[in-house]
């Protein structure tokens, strides 16, 4: 049961060079502990095997189901979890063999906006201090420049700077993922990753962000790690999607490609589920059976098999590798759709 | 004509405060006829959990006070009933499926016994029976192997399958009509197309009404057989869903339904977006609610607040400039397209 299913011997899915980030073979378990001496008895793998590269200046989306990894692959890509095994290259270095001191330095060029706008910032600072604080950290700067600075960010994000002084419960759900935002470029990342940034909002405030993050983009030349559910969101930022499924990314594509055609069964099914917000069209929808399997006992073969309307006998045995299909598109599916 | 299930006429409400009385609905006005599904769509913060919490006369208990207005179930003003006789009425000829499947359950008992409950409580049969009923119910809205299901406290299920057990509890007793407080938002979207197909199901085999309250203008594209749009306390436009989609007389549904990413057409584009945020209830703007977040604005909107009034085709619209909306929006589209 327990057996690892390793394709270590697949052709690497990643074409190495042009990569801002790059992980391979990235692996994180985490042990699942019971009885008195609290015996590891197996281990949930929320990340098994996953490679894929972000190119500089590329918005990345992720997207699947909660519990799929989405959220656990991008933490230990930025190092605040560890990884079990695999690699992850930052700029081409190797930055889970880095010491603490050199750790610290990156930090400085990869940063995390979160979901929650509420619980990410400290009811006890000011504006001020919330978006200062990387800069007290990591540079040497005086109060008064780093003042300077968080006035250049809240207008860079779209807010009175004369706010400066409030408390973030002064601020309403958009205006305090600006500032979540403002903290994230403060130190002026490279990388940037942006943690389901806009799915706890309204609409009308969402497309505010959107629009805010892209601008940002443009502007700074950020490259972003997208995380999001909502398909829709993801569609309209990202430049390349990848979806994953139980700890495995799928499928990797370009965005137009990936919601024109998709190659595996889960996307497909994935993208017929979004109610859409037009009328009179009748679509055929692909209606999964059932919930996501334990990732800690997941199905042998292909882990989309037990749910996938087309799974024949050898999807049940072998588990399929991420293969490239076409310069720009892979998939992980024995019989992946025309 | 459709007989109406449930009128809600004229509904002003509040809630009570260190600082005086804040009006949460001012002048609702919604119509359920048998069998028909409305949705109430809006943002966060614009009156519509109240709506329904005041259906429910759950309100009440959270320091809620109707100042004005009717809501008419099958003839009768709820708001004239006593909790004892509301009591009778609640779970059993409404009912509620709630936002969190997670916090709507309780981690004690079985879901089984949760489900029975309503049926012996409210329909006078034996326990052991009200059991049998609680399973089939189950089997009903799709949970594998009932009987073991049954058994288990919620903890043991997925989000998915708990939200299913909600639906289960608040079907069980056959209500005439479900109030739905955004009951897939909490989901997965492969899990809420399964919600939303077994919703769709049970509304056609017992002919049941449902309100269904979303922020997500796919979900009520999909569900909805009339729309009625909330902001900041009140009903700005209310239409079947077809004339909602393909031409909104309100500038605040034009927004809406273009500050959503598409999943055709360009992409990387500027987003429509509806300037600001929802004001304070306790801190309303003259005039029109929208005005300071309108487009069109005009001093008249500035001063005098519009009626919500009939726009012909059975439809309604709190705007001035209702019917030069459609016209209007075409110009501000494009320039929104062409910003970048």
């Amino acid at each position: 049961m327990a057996q690892l299913t390793q394709d270590a011997t697949a052709q690497s899915p990643t074409n190495g060079g042009d990569y801002l980030i790059e992980v391979k073979h990235l692996k994180k378990y985490f042990p699942i502990k019971k009885g008195l001496f609290s015996r590891t008895v197996g281990n949930v793998r929320a990340v098994d095997d996953v490679s894929f590269g972000i190119q500089a200046g590329e918005c990345f989306g992720l997207v699947g189901e909660s519990g799929c990894g989405k959220s656990t692959l991008a933490r230990v890509m930025l190092q605040l979890q560890s990884a079990t095994d695999g690699q992850i290259l930052f700029e081409n270095e190797d930055i889970l063999k880095y010491s603490g001191r050199q750790m610290r330095d990156l930090r400085k060029k990869m940063q995390i906006i979160f979901q929650d706008p509420f619980g990410s910032l400290n009811p006890r600072f000011t504006v001020r201090d919330i978006i200062g604080e990387p800069l007290k950290v990591h540079t040497n700067l005086s109060a008064k420049q780093i003042d300077d600075r968080v006035v250049e960010l809240l207008s860079t994000v779209g807010l009175d700077p004369a706010r400066r002084g409030r408390y973030p419960h002064e601020f309403s759900g958009g205006q305090r993922q600006r500032i979540g935002i403002a903290r994230a470029i403060a130190l002026n990342p490279r990388f940037v990753v942006a943690d389901e940034a806009v799915s706890a909002l309204d609409v009308s405030v969402q497309s505010q962000v959107l629009n805010l993050l892209m601008k940002l983009q443009r502007e700074l030349g950020l490259t972003y790690l997208f995380i999001a559910h909502g398909l829709n969101v993801v569609r309209h930022i990202s430049d390349r999607v990848g979806v994953m499924y139980l700890g495995k990314m799928v499928e990797v594509s370009t965005t137009d490609e990936l919601f024109k055609h998709p190659l595996h069964p889960y996307t497909a099914a994935l993208l017929s589920a979004i109610p859409r917000a037009e009328i009179g069209r009748k679509r055929e929808r692909i209606v999964l059976q059932g919930d996501v399997p334990s990732p800690a006992n997941p199905p042998s073969g292909c882990r989309f098999h037990t749910r996938c309307p087309f799974a024949k006998e050898r999807c049940k045995t072998e588990e399929p590798p991420l293969r490239r299909v076409t310069d720009d598109r892979l998939v992980a599916c024995h019989f992946p759709l025309e | 004509m459709a007989e109406p299930l449930l009128e809600i006429r004229n509904l002003n409400t509040g809630f009570v405060t260190e600082n005086g009385i804040v009006k949460a609905l001012d002048g609702v006005s919604i119509r359920i006829d048998k069998g028909q599904v409305v949705c109430l769509v809006g943002e966060s913060g614009s009156g519509k959990s109240v709506t329904s919490m005041n259906v429910m006369r759950l309100s009440d208990y959270d320091g809620g006070i109707v100042l004005e207005g009717e809501i008419l179930f099958d003839g009768r003003d709820l708001l004239k009933l006593s909790q004892e006789e509301m009591r009778k009425i609640r779970g059993n000829r409404i009912a509620m499926i709630f936002q969190e499947p997670m916090n709507a359950l309780n981690p004690v008992f079985t879901v089984g016994d949760q489900i029975a409950e309503a049926l012996y409580l409210h329909k006078g049969i034996s326990k052991e029976e009200a059991g049998k009923e609680a399973v089939k119910m189950l089997r009903m809205v799709g949970i594998p192997e009932p009987e073991i299901r049954a058994k288990q406290f919620p903890h043991e299920l997925s989000g998915g399958m708990c939200q299913r057990v909600v639906i289960a509890m608040a079907l069980i007793c056959r209500p005439e009509l479900v109030i739905a407080d955004e009951p897939t938002t909490a989901l997965d979207v492969t899990v809420q197309a399964q919600i939303l197909d077994l919703l769709r199901n049970l509304k056609e085999e017992f002919n049941t009404s449902i309100l269904l309250i979303t922020h997500d203008m796919g979900v009520a594209a999909e569900m909805a057989d009339r729309i009625a749009v909330m902001y900041a306390g009140t009903i700005v436009e209310e239409g079947t869903v077809e004339q909602m989609f393909t031409q909104p007389l309100h500038p605040y549904t034009v927004g809406l339904l273009n500050s959503i990413p598409g999943l055709e057409g360009a992409r990387g584009t500027e987003l429509y977006t509806i300037k600001g945020s929802i004001p304070s209830l306790a801190n309303l703007p003259k005039g029109c609610r929208f005005h300071p977040r309108c487009p069109f604005a005009t001093d008249r909107c500035r001063s005098e607040e519009p009626p919500l009034r009939d726009v012909g085709d059975g439809r309604r619209s709190a705007c001035w400039y209702a019917e030069e909306v459609a016209e209007k929006a075409k110009t501000v589209m494009t320039t929104a397209g062409e910003g970048e």
